[in-house]
């Protein structure tokens, strides 16, 4: 609980460095803005506007500051905007609404987690193949340990158009992103963690003449516990980004992904940066999520000081 | 599938396997070579399968083409891929990760002094590392242009997190009996950092820089979907998708790949020379 | 070899091969244990003596010579779950509570639940334990969680235990105490114990044979039977007998290091 008050400076420093930022970066489309209401502004006409900088612009019109924070269509919109669409369209609409964040947030997390279900589990399954099957590991270990060093990712956009040649449109493209997405992680995660025992610990089963199931079951499964969590944690935000991406070249018409492109593309900003936001929460909660799990099956199993 | 089909795969496949089993199961297992050739084998059932999946079965080559196609689009494109390739990861991803890692050391060299704002930054840093910072793409272009700059930008955001908190957790990794020692000869705090913490860092710092390789091909190839010139892997690859040309995005992936791993390697290289001494690198 | 030998070894040999060119870890070793004994195994680091223990439990393969225990095999008698053996370390399963980690073997070997319960609690009185069966490892004392980890080994009645230097990375007042402990319990279960030492005290206080060896290549130097009463108390190390043996096994590791 120490950290508490370090952790509120630092997020507090980088409000503050936003804030002091909204001046500039909006400055021009202010004086433009107050110029077309009459307003005086210093230099008079958009050209000679342009030679100045954001914040030389600033320093020429100190009284225009206060209208930087509330542009309807600002460059940099200010945090209390963004904060006003998200309320906007996270508690003011009916989740079914097509203007709903939440709408649009479920339509990205349901493909993000049906994704992650698949892509986990095929993951461990072949994790434990490694582990048991010598060729097994010689051969696809190296690939999957290479996939790590390439952006996969791009393969995003070429797999919604394949499975929509074959008619498969919706969730499942996106899930399938999202799976391969979080698949690799955890299989090298979960062949580090089935294999966490070391040398005593299976000298010891041979002792007792363990039975390889009986080692998986009683030794190596549990050693993996932790290893498990750290994949789960890398895994979930590799499919959330895998869905929001696979959203994005695709003409999709729901998902934070749309919402950032439809703000890009119809000059409405503060529409991209809630979207933005509101993916950045939805990440952190699944992280949490997963911290909180594994806190408490850590403790449960006694491998974590209460 | 045609019967035929469904044979000659599940030959390949078997003939394949059996190698490698045998390979596996060898007194020469251990050798470089075996461990090097049995993934090779393995890839190549892989491309083999592929090839003759498509081939022999009624799937559409443009919805999946073959590896054969792949290569020879790879093999004509040349001067395409090599000019995406010099936009997307030289222009883009290399000048935004040596960006983003300056920016890091000097705000982790800056926060070092003061345990203060390392215990707000290693938390903080570390949960923006989980967001899917990629997403700040659209308002980047916006901001410097569809040009390779609004790239580099993004890349400098993403990567600079992950390597951030590797260098400020790295910084605090040395033991009380390590830093008494320095205290011992009277070391300030500059000889401290340079004769034993950096150091000590090392093997966090090349942690974070590996990752980061990976997350700047990302964030130099993602960004350019929400715009760019005419030139680059990520507008090759949704153009291409948007013409159905999948041996051209193919293609743009293969060049992805060997990008990402030659990057990745360059950094663990250079980590094997800086870290010889650390139990991980030790043969 | 007599009809109460329970482990055998003839002319036994392992070569190792390893980068550097072939290792002989153990060189023409001869040694015959009867039932009861508690032997002690003595010598530097290299000298083939945990080696030497594997083999009798069948974790490492002889390249040569006969080596038997109950007059089988070792891989047969490590199937038939002939013995128990002790670690450096601990190795207790962090995820298990102390009664948890005594009863692995019991579920690995099939045994019924009622009789995991009540071996559990007679093993963890045995060495002293009984009240921390709910307690995990990392709440326990090193003493405490290596004394677990011989009642983890003894839970099954094997007649053998195999002890791999069991209280070297102990503080000496704790291992003073452990060994009076294991003295009280080999007397109880009449077990034959084979124990690794680097530590000469430890090896003739404990011991009804010692057996000295030395590295490069390891072999036998010197088998000396004790003439010490089964009943030792501690202050048996003042004694002329315990000084007088000690000082022979120090010859014996001596002369070990002439020869290389």
């Amino acid at each position: 609980m120490k950290s508490v008050l370090p952790i509120l400076t630092i997020v507090g420093a980088i409000l503050l460095i936003w804030v002091v930022a909204v001046i500039p970066m909006n400055m021009h489309l202010t004086a433009d803005q107050a110029q077309r209401d009459g307003l005086v502004v210093t230099p008079a006409t958009p050209a000679e506007r342009q030679g100045y900088s954001g914040l030389g612009l600033s320093f020429a019109n100190p009284d225009l500051i206060p209208l930087t924070y509330n542009l309807d269509r600002p460059r940099l919109p200010s945090p209390h905007q963004v904060a006003g669409e998200m309320w906007d369209t996270i508690a003011l609409r009916n989740v079914t609404s097509r203007q709903s964040l939440v709408y649009h947030g479920w339509v990205t997390l349901s493909s993000t987690l049906v994704g992650f279900v698949i892509g986990t589990t095929l993951g461990i399954l072949l994790a434990i193949g490694i582990v048991h099957n010598r060729a097994m590991d010689m051969s696809v270990m190296p690939w999957a340990i290479a996939s790590q060093t390439i952006p996969i990712l791009a393969l995003a956009p070429m797999i919604i158009v394949m499975m929509g040649q074959f008619g498969i449109q919706g969730l499942l493209p996106k899930a399938v992103i999202s799976a391969y997405l979080s698949f690799f992680p955890v299989v090298v995660g979960m062949v580090k963690g089935l294999r966490s025992p070391d040398a005593m610990q299976m000298d010891l089963l041979r002792t007792y003449y363990a039975s390889a199931s009986q080692g998986f079951w009683k030794l190596r499964l549990p050693a993996s516990v932790p290893y498990l969590f750290a994949s789960f944690k890398i895994g979930i935000s590799a499919a959330l980004v895998g869905a929001i991406v696979a959203e994005l070249p695709t003409g999709a018409r729901a998902g934070f992904g749309a919402r950032m492109l439809v703000g890009d593309q119809y000059g409405n900003p503060l529409v991209t940066w809630a979207a933005l936001f509101a993916a950045a929460i939805t990440a952190a909660a699944l992280v949490a999520i997963f911290t909180a799990m594994e806190r408490l099956t850590l403790r449960r199993m006694g491998m974590a000081a209460a | 599938m045609t019967g035929p089909a469904l044979i000659s795969v599940l030959a390949v496949w078997a003939v394949g396997w059996f190698i490698n089993a045998q390979l596996a199961a060898s007194r020469v297992a251990d050798t470089r070579i075996v461990r090097l050739l049995v993934p090779v084998i393995f890839g190549l059932t892989f491309v083999l399968i592929w090839e003759l999946l498509v081939r022999m079965t009624g799937v559409s080559p443009i919805v999946l083409p073959p590896p054969s196609m792949i290569a020879e689009r790879f093999a004509n494109s040349l001067p395409i891929l090599w000019a995406d390739f010099q936009q997307t990861i030289i222009k883009g991803a290399m000048t935004g990760y040596v960006i983003g890692m300056i920016c890091a050391f000097a705000v982790a060299i800056l926060a070092d002094r003061s345990d203060f704002l390392t215990r707000g930054i290693l938390p903080v840093g570390g949960f923006m590392a989980a967001l899917p910072i990629v997403g700040i793409a659209p308002i980047f272009v916006r901001w410097l242009g569809s040009d390779w700059q609004s790239k580099a930008a993004v890349v400098a955001v993403m990567v600079f997190f992950p390597i951030l908190v590797n260098i400020v957790a790295g910084l605090r990794d040395t033991s009380a009996m390590q830093r008494d020692l320095m205290r011992t000869y009277g070391a300030g705090y500059w000889q401290t950092l340079f004769k034993l913490r950096l150091p000590a860092a090392m093997p966090f710092i090349f942690n974070g820089l590996k990752i980061a390789t990976t997350l700047a091909l990302i964030g130099a190839i993602v960004a350019e979907f929400f715009g760019s010139p005419t030139v680059g892997m990520g507008f090759r690859i949704s153009t291409s998708v948007g013409r159905l040309a999948l041996d051209m995005v193919w293609a743009e992936i293969v060049v992805a790949a060997i990008a990402g791993s030659t990057l990745y390697g360059a950094v663990a290289w250079v980590e094997g020379r800086v870290t010889f001494w650390h139990p991980s690198q030790r043969k | 070899m007599t009809a109460d030998t329970v482990i055998s070894a003839q002319g036994l040999n392992l070569t190792f091969q390893t980068n550097d060119g072939p290792v002989h870890a153990l060189k023409d070793v001869d040694l015959d244990i009867r039932k009861g004994e508690f032997v002690s195994f003595i010598g530097p680091s290299g000298c083939g003596k945990t080696t030497f223990l594997r083999c009798i439990a069948g974790l490492e393969t002889p390249t040569g010579g006969t080596l038997t225990v109950n007059g089988m095999t070792p891989d047969q008698a490590r199937r038939a779950r002939a013995y128990g053996y002790v670690f450096q370390a601990a190795g207790l399963y962090p995820w298990r509570t102390i009664g948890g980690n005594v009863k692995l073997p019991l579920e690995i070997m099939g045994f019924s639940k009622a009789e995991q319960a009540e071996r559990v609690a007679r093993v963890l009185a045995l060495v002293d334990l009984a009240g921390f069966e709910k307690k995990f490892p990392w709440q326990l004392s090193g003493g405490m969680q290596q004394r677990a980890s011989i009642a983890r080994a003894l839970a099954f009645d094997a007649d053998i235990l195999l002890m791999d230097e069991p209280f070297g990375a102990l503080d000496e007042i704790v291992r003073d105490h452990l060994n009076e402990q294991l003295l009280a319990l080999w007397a109880r279960t009449e077990k034959t114990i084979g124990f690794v030492t680097h530590s000469i005290p430890e090896a003739v206080y404990l011991s009804t044979k010692i057996v000295v060896m030395s590295p490069r290549p390891g072999r036998i130097t010197d088998v000396i039977d004790s003439p010490l009463p089964k009943e030792r108390p501690l202050d048996i190390r003042d004694s002329k007998e315990f000084i007088d043996i000690a000082h022979r096994v120090r010859e014996g590791l001596r002369a070990g290091h002439v020869d290389d």
